[in-house]
């Protein structure tokens, strides 16, 4: 089934005001580099972007949030994001802040059919408010509800024409998860081959999950702390 | 005297045992890793998504694609393995990890924390803390005793946002070892040259203290 298309333009054609869309990435690590790009220039605004953090001032989500395109932001930190922190204090967006874990498990369960579920993180805290806590076998749980996403963007190493992907060392993080959970997701590799070129023994996400796929070029694979252990 | 970020870290790594899986924190947390007494063989997890982090990479061979959860360059150790993040906070939430040792603002002495937010002033988020204090089998929290304006950051009740209730089992400061009891904080051990007395004055809850105090053996 050839999911390959020719421009990230081509695949988001439909994407409209007030959509939710997710990011995969950890930080800069994995980030959906062209995704972002695209959704910059498309100029749609109104958003909610689910995101593992806010990425940096001048790059990442932090590109969509200097260009007021993001509504409402759902995300575990935002911590490398002074020009974030600005924003969200002059009341530009609003902040949802998730658990990390809640995060990864809220986007594999709307991929996976699983409508709500219950975990012991945020258990007692402010991001437990509102919620619904029950008690399972003495310990006190918090119930969390999937994610839904209208487009989900992530980013691979490696991909096929099928939409099969393979992630290199850390970058896998939040994009298996989210590309199970987009309504359309948008697959971008370093390098695309044709099927059958991948062992299938190796792949992480499966091509079912993806609804187009192409392979992005220059990317900038911006480091967030480069830590060398020679002086 | 009280010790330094190195003394902290010498003495959480005291803690870590043969075979454990551990996660480090950001900052002093993860320099325990340096200090692993010989012999003890442990597996470092990272939460976004590798078992088995090796030390930081040299000028030659890092790679913006390996990354630690303070989003530092990083090494993989022969036998580690990547996996998606579902998967590692899996790892977490199902108590799979033996041993978390972050910082924190304040303790409690029932073990509550807090560590993630001060507000009006800074926002950051909770990233993985909150899953990792709900889940993990032993929590150790390594800090100052006191914070930056000389207030006591042991205490009966966290005045900032709470990242869990009732997870703490030990904290590890830079004057004391005090372990989280059913009945408040128990004073194990002092830094070398800090007094029991000194202990007292820098804690806000009750502290009990049962025998001599021994010094900690750095």
């Amino acid at each position: 089934m050839n999911k390959v298309v020719n421009s990230i333009e081509e695949a988001i054609k439909d994407i409209k005001d007030g959509m939710t869309l997710m990011f995969g990435g950890f930080g800069l690590c994995g980030l959906p580099e062209k995704g972002v790009e695209a959704v910059l220039k498309s100029g749609v605004k109104d958003l909610t972007c689910i995101s593992c953090t806010a990425g940096v001032d001048d790059f990442g989500l932090g590109l969509l949030l200097q260009n007021n395109q993001v509504k409402k932001l759902i995300a575990s930190y935002i911590g490398e994001n002074d020009d974030a922190e600005k924003r969200l204090f002059a009341g530009d967006y609003e902040l949802e802040l998730v658990p990390q874990g809640t995060i990864a498990e809220r986007a594999r369960a709307g991929g996976a059919g699983i409508p709500a579920f219950y975990v012991p993180a945020s258990y007692g805290t402010e991001a437990a408010e509102g919620k619904e806590v029950r008690d399972f076998d003495g310990k006190m749980y918090v119930m969390e509800k999937a994610f839904k996403a209208d487009y989900a963007f992530v980013k691979a190493w490696k991909g096929d024409s099928n939409g099969n992907l393979i992630y290199k060392a850390t970058s896998n993080n939040l994009n298996n998860p989210m590309a199970m959970c987009g309504k359309i997701t948008i697959a971008e590799v370093e390098e695309l081959v044709p099927a059958g070129e991948l062992d299938p023994h190796h792949i992480h996400t499966p091509g079912i999950f993806i609804q187009h796929i192409f392979q992005g070029t220059e990317y900038e694979k911006r480091i967030e702390f480069l830590t060398l252990r020679d002086k | 005297m009280a010790l330094d970020k190195i003394g902290i870290a010498k003495r959480i790594a005291q803690e870590m045992k043969d075979g454990d899986y551990i996660n480090l924190g950001i900052g002093v947390p993860t320099m325990a890793a340096n200090f692993i007494p010989k012999g003890v063989n442990v597996v470092i997890h990272t939460e976004n998504g590798l078992l088995g982090m090796g030390t930081f990479p040299s000028k030659d061979n890092y790679d913006a694609d390996l990354v630690n959860a303070g989003k530092q360059t990083v090494t993989a150790l022969p036998g580690a393995s990547f996996f998606d993040s579902s998967l590692s906070f899996a790892m977490i939430r199902g108590g799979h990890i033996d041993l978390t040792v972050l910082g924190a603002f304040e303790v409690t002495d029932k073990g509550d924390i807090a560590s993630w937010k001060i507000p009006g002033s800074r926002v950051k988020g909770m990233g993985g803390a909150m899953d990792l204090v709900a889940a993990a089998k032993n929590i150790i929290v390594a800090m100052t005793h006191s914070n930056r304006n000389g207030e006591p950051k042991l205490k009966q009740h966290c005045t900032l946002p709470l990242t869990g209730v009732k997870c703490v089992k030990m904290i590890v400061t830079d004057l004391a070892v005090i372990k989280v009891t059913e009945n408040g904080f128990k004073l194990l051990e002092r830094a070398p040259g800090v007094s029991v007395d000194e202990i007292v004055q820098a804690t806000e809850a009750p502290l009990i203290i049962e025998g001599d105090i021994p010094e900690m053996k750095i």
